[in-house]
């Protein structure tokens, strides 16, 4: 180690990997992941939900599974809560929508509502 | 730097490992690669999690789900249904007592919500074999900042403006400690980290190197730099292998990012570290004897002074730090003294880690601040004894310490109010005890322990505490006049008194406050020859009530053929015969046997 900045540059690095240990955050991302989901393609969705989150270094917003949310045909499904705002469901995502949905929604705290439930069952 | 979706925290402490916390990584590992989830799940051994009587432990995060008591054959269930789907598996969650619900997530346990983190605070939450999740966690800053911003002096101000004081048990300020060997010219000085636990039921230090052996690698440089020593030494005892192994790795890693070894961080400052492994010689936690076990002789004490900040390793100026000592270092060099002095009492900085143990429900690992009452460790974290007993006394320091009773449940814990009671803080040893335990028998635990490890160099110590142990033997025995009580009492203090060291100056401690708080517990030993708590077998006898149906049971299962009688009526016990081996009264299914 010759310097506290390459020290300071591998701990930030490390610290992505770390960030999934902290439990406070306020934010949380929730990827449908029963049978339905999984079959309809979340895995994918969820990984890259993942990856930008760190890729952004998002401290605050958690990214969790959960099982069935109900509405299959609509899979797979991506849910964001976030303190003293209403839920927003977003429905038949894909890995490029999960990424507008963290750059727009996440980051920029604009819902997109091109892919919500309610623009879709229109 | 691949990112993970989902990491599962499986405890790799020594107390869980011997539940096959092992077995349960590589089974995650087998099943997660069936289901081609292998590049989505993180699977990590950590340190202790501390809820040692739960474990093993694994946590799951992001959602931080806490599976106690966890078994190979679940770790399936949890992958298929959890990691798979996103359904936490709510019947293996670990369940607090005091609610109806199981817990989701670890900040609801009980157990951690009055407790305050800082020598464990990466236990259990880090990977202690991969650096880089050290690192993660400030790991080095410490030793960077030292290095690149701050002189020797300033360091050694720091430590000592922060309060903190020795953790191995006397408790004396590190800093100043420091600061003795500091100006000592030497062409070698050396820091030695005193990682030889052995005070029996004691593991803070223990869990300290399974956990975050960087911590300690790194205070042991800074604690170089501060006073100019190039060369540091670990005296670990050989019986903790899993810290040896997990020492070795974390030494290996940090010379291979040069923050050991040649011109750290482009300083011009050198630190090597070595591992020396001790046999388990209890004397070999007293420094002088530690010393002289690194330098190959026989561990054993010598006189103060020459102090080791003078004269120490191979009679080069050294310090000795405890390891918990060591794991605060870098935390207070990055927060400041004044974070450091926020917690704990004015005269006792900081937390202290116990191991808690014996008659408690839960059983592990603690850090609170100085000044948390017994009441709190003992019932709000501990959950009090098992099976509805009452408390009756913690013993507190191991062999050097004491027995406090349910009076001083509400004494805050600090260094001098320990002392003051009889007792002392110890290395953190916790041993709760109900009802059913005797305390002359305890102090005899105690004493027998200290006899066989006095290294033999001076009398008092080697020749009183074997006379205690006689009178301690004749008074279980029920065979010790009331003299006897005076002559083990006299006899404590002399070799309190004329001890060479720390071994036998404090081993009478176990008996004076036992004789202090207890008297009546002895008397009734020596007077009625009887003991209260029905532990010593000597003073016992079994006798058959009129409970008995006389089912023959116990009359076929006594193995020195003790017990008559007919079939249908009254059995009876030959005392003569008896061996009070209790066989009897576990099998009878009336409770027709009692212990008198």
């Amino acid at each position: 180690m010759k310097s506290l900045d390459e020290l300071k540059k591998l701990r930030d690095e490390s610290l992505k990997n770390m960030e999934m240990r902290d439990t406070g955050k306020e934010i949380r991302v929730v990827v449908g992941m029963a049978t339905c989901g999984i079959a309809a393609g979340a895995r994918p969705v969820l990984s890259s939900l993942v990856e930008e989150v760190a890729k952004r270094n998002l401290k605050n917003v958690q990214v969790v599974q959960t099982g069935c949310i109900g509405m299959c045909i609509y899979e797979p499904i991506v849910e964001v809560y976030a303190p003293d705002k209403e839920k927003v469901t977003y429905v038949h995502i894909d890995e490029e929508k999960a990424k507008r949905i963290i750059a727009e929604h996440i980051v920029n705290g604009n819902v997109v509502n091109e892919y919500t439930i309610g623009a879709v069952e229109k | 730097m691949a990112i993970f979706r989902s990491h599962v925290l499986i405890c790799g402490g020594t107390g869980c490992t011997s539940s096959k916390s092992d077995q349960i990584k590589k089974r995650f590992e087998e099943k997660v690669k069936e289901v081609n989830l292998e590049n989505e799940i993180q699977i990590v051994s950590t340190g202790c999690f501390g809820l040692c009587e739960e474990g093993p432990i694994v946590i799951v995060y992001p959602e931080g789900s806490f599976y106690s008591r966890m078994t190979i054959d679940r770790v399936d269930e949890i992958v298929d249904e959890h990691l798979v789907k996103g359904r936490i598996v709510k019947k293996y969650l670990y369940e607090d007592g005091s609610k109806d619900d199981k817990l989701k997530s670890l900040g609801e346990v009980d157990f951690y919500k009055k407790q305050l983190r800082v020598a464990l605070r990466n236990c259990g939450v880090i990977d202690p074999e991969n650096i880089n999740e050290y690192i993660a966690r400030d790991g080095y800053m410490a030793l960077g900042k030292v290095l690149t911003e701050m002189t020797p002096e300033e360091v050694i101000k720091l430590v000592k403006d922060s309060g903190l004081k020795g953790r191995g048990g006397a408790g004396f300020s590190t800093g100043m400690k420091w600061s003795f060997a500091a100006p000592n010219k030497a062409d070698q000085k050396y820091v030695i980290c005193n990682a030889d636990e052995g005070d029996p039921g004691a593991f803070m230090d223990r869990s300290v190197l399974e956990g975050d052996p960087h911590a300690v690698l790194e205070a042991m440089a800074i604690a170089g730099y501060a006073i100019g020593a190039t060369k540091g030494f670990i005296y670990v005892r050989a019986e903790y292998p899993i810290a040896v192994h997990r020492l070795e790795i974390a030494i290996g890693q940090a010379k291979e990012l040069g923050l050991l070894g040649k011109n750290i961080f482009g300083s011009g400052f050198d630190f090597d570290l070595e591992i020396r492994l001790g046999a388990g010689a209890f004397v070999c936690g007293e420094e002088t004897a530690l010393m002289q076990s690194i330098e190959g002789k026989r561990g054993m004490s010598r006189n103060k002074p020459p102090f080791p900040a003078n004269k120490g390793l191979w009679g080069k100026p050294t310090i000795i730090n405890n390891v918990e000592t060591l794991a605060n270092i870098p935390q207070i060099i990055n927060n400041g003294a004044d974070w450091f002095r926020s917690f704990g009492t004015e005269k006792s900085a900081g937390t202290k880690v116990f191991a808690l143990g014996g008659k408690i429900n839960n059983t592990g690992l603690v850090e609170v601040p100085m000044g948390t009452t017994l009441r709190e460790v003992i019932y709000d974290i501990g959950g009090g004894c098992p099976n509805g007993k009452a408390f009756k006394a913690v013993q507190t320091g191991g062999p050097s310490g004491g027995c406090l009773t349910a009076d001083h449940l509400d004494t805050p814990i600090d260094y001098d109010n320990l002392i003051a009671l009889g007792s002392m803080m110890g290395s953190g040893g916790m041993i709760v005890m109900d009802e059913d335990n005797c305390m002359v028998d305890i102090a005899r635990f105690f004493l027998d322990f200290t006899v066989d490890e006095s290294c033999g160099k001076c009398t008092p110590c080697r020749e009183g505490t074997k006379r205690m142990l006689e009178i301690l033997d004749k008074i279980t025995e029920g065979k010790a006049t009331m003299e006897d009580l005076d002559k083990l009492e006299s006899l404590a203090r002399n070799i309190k008194e004329t001890s060479l060291c720390g071994l036998g100056q404090t081993a009478p401690n176990p008996v004076l406050s036992t004789m202090k708080y207890f008297r009546d517990e002895y008397e009734a030993h020596v007077k009625d020859h009887r003991c209260p708590s029905g532990v010593c077998q000597a003073l016992l006898s079994y006798v058959i009530t009129m409970n008995c149906k006389g089912c023959t049971k116990c009359a076929r299962l006594c193995p020195v053929g003790a017990i008559e009688g007919k079939v249908k009526e009254l059995h009876t016990i030959d005392q003569s015969k008896c061996i009070k081996c209790g066989a009897c009264m576990d099998a009878c299914s009336f409770n027709a046997i009692i212990k008198k």
